[in-house]
C-alpha cells in the first residue's frame, strides 16, 4: 500500500467545513482549495449515506455512463406511428408522466382534441372533448413507446415518425415531425390551419420524407449533426438553426431524386423543402430521439442513480432513473420564466410540458447553454450566466460527453448523466431551455424560456434509490 | 381590450435585430408606465398576426425584412417616451461580458475535479457528522486520500468509509482524530515539528502531538504522523486505517522507524496489528496506552534509545511555591482524550479509582455531572461536548467555567490541565487561562499544573506560552506524565 503519491510531497488539499483548517494550511504555504460546501438541499442523511456507500453505485454509474455515451443514432425510415408503434385505433401518445383527461392542462388538451378531429374520429371540438372525457380515447405516455415528442407530444396513428436506429446498442427511438412555429398542435392550438397543416404533413411531408429517407446512400447520422450544432452556436432544444439548416442539406438531395425516381410533383417536393427551410425547429424532432437511443440504453441498470429520463405533461414533472426502470417520480411542473410573444404574459403561460428535457438529460440543451449564448437572453441573462450554468451543471454530472464538445471551454465535452444524489447534494437543479404553451387550450405558443424540475422528483427518487441499495 | 389613447405603428427598412433580442426590448418597454402593449418584432407574418391581435397592425403592406414597432400607451407623452425607449435601446450596442465565471465546487467531488495540476492531493472534511461520509466517500472514488476531521461520524460510516478507501488503496484518516502531518503539511490539529525519519501511526490525535513534540525537542523529526481516527483500534473498526497507514509507511523512503500511539486499543485488534507490524521491514514500536503500558513520554524517551539519542530534560516551568496537600483530590480538565487517558492510567495506580466521562471503565462514568466531588478527570473534547461548538483546543468556554466553578466550591484540590498548541488550535490560549487561573487562586488554595503540548516553532511558542502560565502560578511541563505525576506528588500522594 502506497496510498498512491500521497507521502510523496506535500499534498494539494480539497477542504469542505471549517475554514479555520484552510487558513492554518494557507499560513504554510499550502496549495488549498475551499469547497463551498453546504448542506444538502434535501434527502435524509442516512438515505444519502445508504448510496454513497453502496458499493454497486460506482461501476453501475460507470456501466450507466458508458452506455449513454456510446450510444449512436442514424436515420432508418420515416412511417406512420400506426405501423411503427403499432399505435392502436384511438390511441394517443402524449409528453410527460401518465396522466388522465381530467388532469391534463389547455395546451395537452388542446392538442388531443387537435389528434381527435385530425384522426377523423369526431367532427366537433365539443364530441372531440367527450369521447376523450369518456376515456374512448386511451391515452399513452411517448415514454412508453420508446418515444417522444416535443411540448404536448401529441402523436396519433396517422403522425408520420421519425424512427432513428443506434448501430452500436441497437436501440430504437421514435419522434413525431415538427410542425414549425405559432399555432401547432403540440403548442395546443387546433383550428383549420393546424388541421390543413397536419393533413398536408400526413399526405405530402411524411410519404416524401420517407421515400427520401429510405433512398439515401449514407443514412443521415443524427448524433454528428447535433454534435456539430454546438460548434455553431445551438444548444439543441431552444435553439436549433445549424441543426436544422444541416437537416435539410442532407435531406434535399434525395428529396430532389424524388420527382425522378417516384414521380413526385416538383410543387410537392419544393413545398417540402420550403416546410423544412422555413422551421428553425425542424431538427428539434430528431435531436429527441437522438438523446432518447442514449438515455434508453441506460435503462435497468441496478445500482445507477443517473437520471434517464425528464418529461413533463403540463401539469406533473415526471422523472426516472437508470437504477429503478420504469418507475415514475413526479412533482407539479413549473412555470417556465423568459419572454413572451407579443403581448403574451406570465399570465398566459402553462406549467412546463414536453419530452424535450430528454436533451438536457443527455447533457445538451439548458446542460450545454455555453455553447449557446445567445439563449441566455431569454431570461435576460448574459454570456457569463450561460457559462455559469454550464459550470453547475458539470457538478450534477456523471460524466462529460466527448462528441458533445462545447467550444467556449475548450472544447470541454457536455456535462451528461445527471446523478440523483448530486443534485441532493448541491441543492442545484437541473437547468432546462423550453417554449412555453398558453395555459388555454388552442392558444398556442406564449414564449420561451428558462425552468427546473420540481425537487419533490429528485426526493422522491433518492428515497427510492436508497430504500432499493439497503435490500 | 385595455383602454388605448394612443398608438405608435411604424415599419422600418434596414434595421436588423434577432428575435430574441427584440423580445427583450418589447418586455423592457412594456415595463414602462403607462404602456399598454408592445410590439417589437420582425414583420414576418406571425408577427404581424400577433400585431392585428393586439389591435397594433400596421396600415401599410409589411415584408419580413422589416422591424415592426408597435407601441399602445395611456397617453401622448408615455407613447413618444416609449417610442424613444426602443430607439435607444435598438441603438444600444451590447455589452460583451463573457468571461469565465468560477462556480466555486459544492462537494468536494467537485473540488477534487477542479484541482488542475497532478501530483498529491487529499482532502479535509470537517462538515457535520452525519454529512461527512458523502465527502470522503468523494475523495475515495476520485483515488485520493482523505483527513475526516468531523466528529460524530457514525461508526457503522467509518468502516464502509475505510474498506472503500483500502480497496481503492488510499487512506482515510479519522474521523475525530484531527491529526495528520503529510510530508511536512500539518493537517488539522498539528504542531512545527521538524522533518525526520520516525512515521507516526495514531488512533489519537492528542497523543501524536505529544509525541511529535517530545520528538522534536529530542532533535528527532517524523516523516509522517498519519493519524487514523480514535475508534481504529476498536472492536468495530478493527484497526482497518493502522494497518494500511502502516504499510504505506513501511513503503515510504523516508520512514525509517514507526511509533504507533493510540488510546487503550481493543486487545484483539492490538494483537492483530501487533502481527502485521512484526512482518513490516520498518521497526515498529508500540505506544498504545495501556495500564501496562501508561506513559507517552517513556515510549518516546523508548524510541529515542532505539534511535541513540540521548534523552533530553523535558522543558517545565517551575510553578508556585506549594505544599503538598493530602486529602485533597485531582481534578484534571482535559481537552486532549488520550492525554485525559494517560493522566488517569498514571494516577489510578496511586489514587484508586477516578471518575471521568471518558473513565477507563464503565462503572467509573461520571454521566453528566463533571462537577461531581472526588478524583475526577474531565475530557472536554468528548463527542458529547462538543455537538454544536468548537473544539476546546479552539474555544475555552467550557473548561474555564469548570475552572470557576471548582474554585467555588471549595473543595480542596489540584488542578490538571492539558494546553495544547500548534496549528488549529486557539492562538493564545494562556491568554484566557491565565486570568481565570488567578482569580481562581486568589478565591481558594489551588496548585495548578500544566501539560503544555507544543513546540517554539508553533504559532503560540511553547516558552511564551509557559512562562505567561508560570506567572499565574502554574507549574508547567511538556510532558504530559510528568505534568500528572508532579499533581500527585502535589496531592502528597505515594507513588
Amino acid at each position: 500500500m502506497t496510498l498512491g503519491d500521497l507521502l510523496s510531497g506535500p499534498p494539494a488539499v480539497v477542504a469542505a467545513g471549517v475554514d479555520v483548517f484552510s487558513a492554518s494550511l494557507r499560513a504554510q504555504g499550502a496549495d488549498v482549495h475551499d469547497v463551498d460546501w453546504r448542506p444538502p438541499g434535501f434527502g435524509d442523511p442516512a438515505d444519502l449515506a445508504a448510496l454513497v456507500l453502496d458499493p454497486r453505485r460506482a461501476t453501475a454509474n460507470r456501466t450507466a455512463v458508458e452506455r449513454v455515451l456510446a450510444a449512436g443514432s442514424v436515420l432508418t425510415d420515416v412511417r406512420p406511428a400506426r405501423e411503427v408503434l403499432g399505435l392502436a385505433d384511438r390511441t394517443i401518445l402524449h409528453a410527460g408522466p401518465p396522466i388522465a383527461w381530467a388532469d391534463a392542462s389547455g395546451p395537452l388538451r388542446g392538442g388531443l382534441i387537435g389528434a381527435t378531429l385530425f384522426e377523423g374520429w369526431a367532427s366537433t371540438v365539443e364530441e372531440a372533448e367527450r369521447l376523450l372525457a369518456a376515456g374512448e380515447i386511451a391515452l399513452d405516455p411517448c415514454h412508453h413507446h420508446s418515444a417522444v415528442g416535443p411540448m404536448a407530444g401529441v402523436t396519433s396513428p396517422s403522425m408520420w415518425m421519425w424512427c432513428l436506429e443506434d448501430p452500436v446498442q441497437g436501440g430504437r427511438a421514435y419522434c413525431n415531425l415538427n410542425e414549425g412555429l405559432g399555432k401547432v398542435l403540440r403548442m395546443g392550438a387546433f383550428n383549420d390551419e393546424v388541421l390543413t397543416r397536419l393533413a398536408w404533413m400526413r399526405d405530402v411531408l411524411g410519404p416524401v420524407l420517407a421515400e427520401a429517407v429510405r433512398s439515401m446512400a449514407e443514412p443521415l447520422d443524427a448524433k454528428a449533426v447535433l454534435a456539430q450544432m454546438l460548434q455553431m452556436g445551438d444548444e439543441g432544444h431552444n435553439r436549433n438553426r445549424a441543426g436544422s439548416l444541416m437537416a435539410l442539406r442532407e435531406l434535399s438531395p434525395a428529396v430532389v431524386g424524388l420527382a425522378e425516381s417516384s414521380g413526385r410533383a416538383t410543387s410537392d417536393l419544393a413545398a417540402v423543402l420550403r416546410f423544412i427551410g422555413g422551421n428553425e425547429h425542424f431538427f428539434l424532432n430528431l435531436g429527441m430521439p437522438t438523446a432518447k437511443l442514449a438515455m434508453d440504453a441506460a435503462r435497468g441498470v441496478p445500482g445507477s442513480t443517473m437520471v434517464t429520463v425528464m418529461s413533463r405533461n403540463g401539469t406533473e414533472f415526471g422523472i426516472q432513473t437508470a437504477g429503478t426502470g420504469d418507475r415514475w417520480f413526479t412533482g407539479p411542473a413549473q412555470t417556465p420564466v423568459g419572454l413572451f410573444l407579443g403581448d403574451y404574459g406570465p399570465d398566459d403561460a402553462n406549467p412546463d410540458i414536453g419530452d424535450s428535457a430528454i436533451m438536457e438529460t443527455y447533457g445538451v440543451g439548458g446542460f450545454s447553454m455555453a455553447a449557446a449564448p445567445a439563449i441566455v437572453r431569454f431570461v435576460g441573462g448574459t454570456v457569463p450566466d450561460a457559462l455559469a450554468t454550464t459550470e453547475r451543471m458539470y457538478q450534477l454530472t456523471l460524466a462529460e460527453n466527448p462528441a458533445m464538445a462545447i467550444p467556449i471551454l475548450g472544447f470541454r465535452g457536455s456535462p451528461t448523466g445527471i446523478d440523483v444524489v448530486s443534485v441532493a447534494r448541491t441543492g442545484w437543479l437541473p437547468q432546462i431551455n423550453t417554449g412555453m404553451a398558453g395555459r388555454v387550450a388552442g392558444t398556442g405558443q406564449v414564449g420561451a424560456g428558462l425552468v427546473q424540475p420540481p425537487q419533490e422528483c429528485f426526493e422522491q427518487a433518492l428515497a427510492a434509490l436508497a430504500e432499493e441499495a439497503r435490500a | 381590450m385595455r383602454p388605448v389613447s394612443s398608438r405608435h405603428v411604424s415599419l422600418r427598412s434596414g434595421v436588423y435585430a434577432d428575435s430574441v433580442r427584440l423580445m427583450q426590448v418589447s418586455r423592457d418597454v412594456g415595463a414602462r408606465d403607462g404602456v399598454t402593449a408592445v410590439l417589437v418584432a420582425m414583420a414576418t407574418p406571425l408577427n404581424l398576426e400577433l400585431a392585428t391581435g393586439m389591435g397594433l397592425a400596421p396600415d401599410e403592406p409589411a415584408s419580413p425584412e422589416q422591424l415592426l414597432v408597435a407601441i399602445a400607451a395611456a397617453d401622448d407623452a408615455a407613447l413618444a417616451a416609449a417610442v424613444a425607449a426602443v430607439e435607444a435601446a435598438l441603438a444600444e450596442r451590447q455589452r460583451s461580458t463573457a468571461s469565465a465565471q468560477t462556480v466555486p465546487a459544492r462537494t468536494v467531488g467537485a473540488g477534487l475535479d477542479a484541482l488542475s495540476e497532478d501530483g498529491p492531493a487529499l482532502a479535509i472534511v470537517s462538515v457535520p457528522g452525519p454529512y461527512a461520509v458523502a465527502e470522503a466517500a468523494d475523495a475515495i472514488a476520485a483515488g485520493q486520500s482523505v483527513l475526516v476531521f468531523s466528529d460524530g461520524v457514525p461508526v457503522e460510516h467509518e468502516v464502509a468509509l475505510k474498506r472503500a478507501a483500502h480497496d481503492a488503496g488510499v487512506l482515510v484518516m479519522g474521523p475525530d482524530c484531527g491529526t495528520a502531518i503529510v510530508s511536512g503539511l500539518a493537517l488539522g490539529f498539528a504542531n512545527v515539528v521538524r522533518r525526520g525519519p520516525v512515521g507516526l501511526v495514531a488512533a489519537s490525535g492528542t497523543g501524536a502531538q505529544q509525541v511529535s513534540c517530545l520528538l522534536d525537542m529530542a532533535g528527532v523529526g517524523v516523516s509522517h504522523v498519519l493519524g487514523v481516527g480514535g475508534r481504529d483500534l476498536s472492536e468495530a473498526v478493527g484497526g482497518l486505517a493502522t494497518l494500511d497507514a502502516l504499510a504505506a509507511l513501511d513503503a515510504d523512503p523516508a520512514t525509517e522507524r514507526v511509533l504507533l500511539v493510540s488510546k487503550p486499543p481493543a486487545p484483539s485488534v492490538a494483537a492483530r496489528v501487533a502481527e502485521v507490524a512484526g512482518t513490516l521491514s520498518v521497526p515498529v514500536r508500540s505506544a498504545a496506552l495501556s495500564a501496562e503500558t501508561p506513559d507517552l513520554t517513556a515510549a518516546v524517551e523508548a524510541l529515542l534509545g532505539d534511535l541513540g539519542v540521548a534523552v533530553p530534560a523535558w522543558p517545565s516551568r517551575p510553578g508556585a511555591d506549594e505544599q503538598a496537600r493530602p486529602g485533597a483530590v485531582l481534578k484534571g480538565l482535559y481537552s486532549g482524550g488520550t492525554l485525559a487517558d494517560e493522566a488517569m492510567l498514571l494516577a489510578a495506580p496511586v489514587l484508586g479509582d477516578v471518575r471521568s466521562n471518558t473513565p477507563l471503565r464503565p462503572e467509573l462514568d461520571l454521566g453528566t455531572d463533571l462537577a461531581a466531588s472526588g478524583h475526577v478527570v474531565v475530557d472536554f473534547g468528548d463527542d458529547a461536548l462538543t455537538v454544536g461548538r468548537a473544539h476546546p483546543m479552539i474555544d475555552p468556554t467550557l473548561r474555564l467555567e469548570a475552572i470557576d466553578r471548582l474554585a467555588a466550591s471549595g473543595e480542596p484540590a489540584v488542578l490538571l490541565l492539558d494546553v495544547v498548541l500548534g496549528y488549529g488550535a486557539d492562538p493564545d490560549p494562556a491568554g484566557a487561562l491565565v486570568p481565570a487561573l488567578a482569580a481562581a487562586r486568589a478565591r481558594t488554595t489551588l496548585p495548578v499544573v500544566v501539560a503544555l503540548i507544543g513546540t517554539e516553532a508553533d504559532p503560540q511558542g511553547w516558552s511564551r506560552q509557559a512562562d505567561a502560565l508560570a506567572t499565574a502560578g502554574a507549574h508547567v511541563f511538556a510532558s504530559n506524565a510528568q505534568a500528572t505525576r508532579h499533581a500527585l506528588d502535589l496531592l502528597g500522594a505515594v507513588r
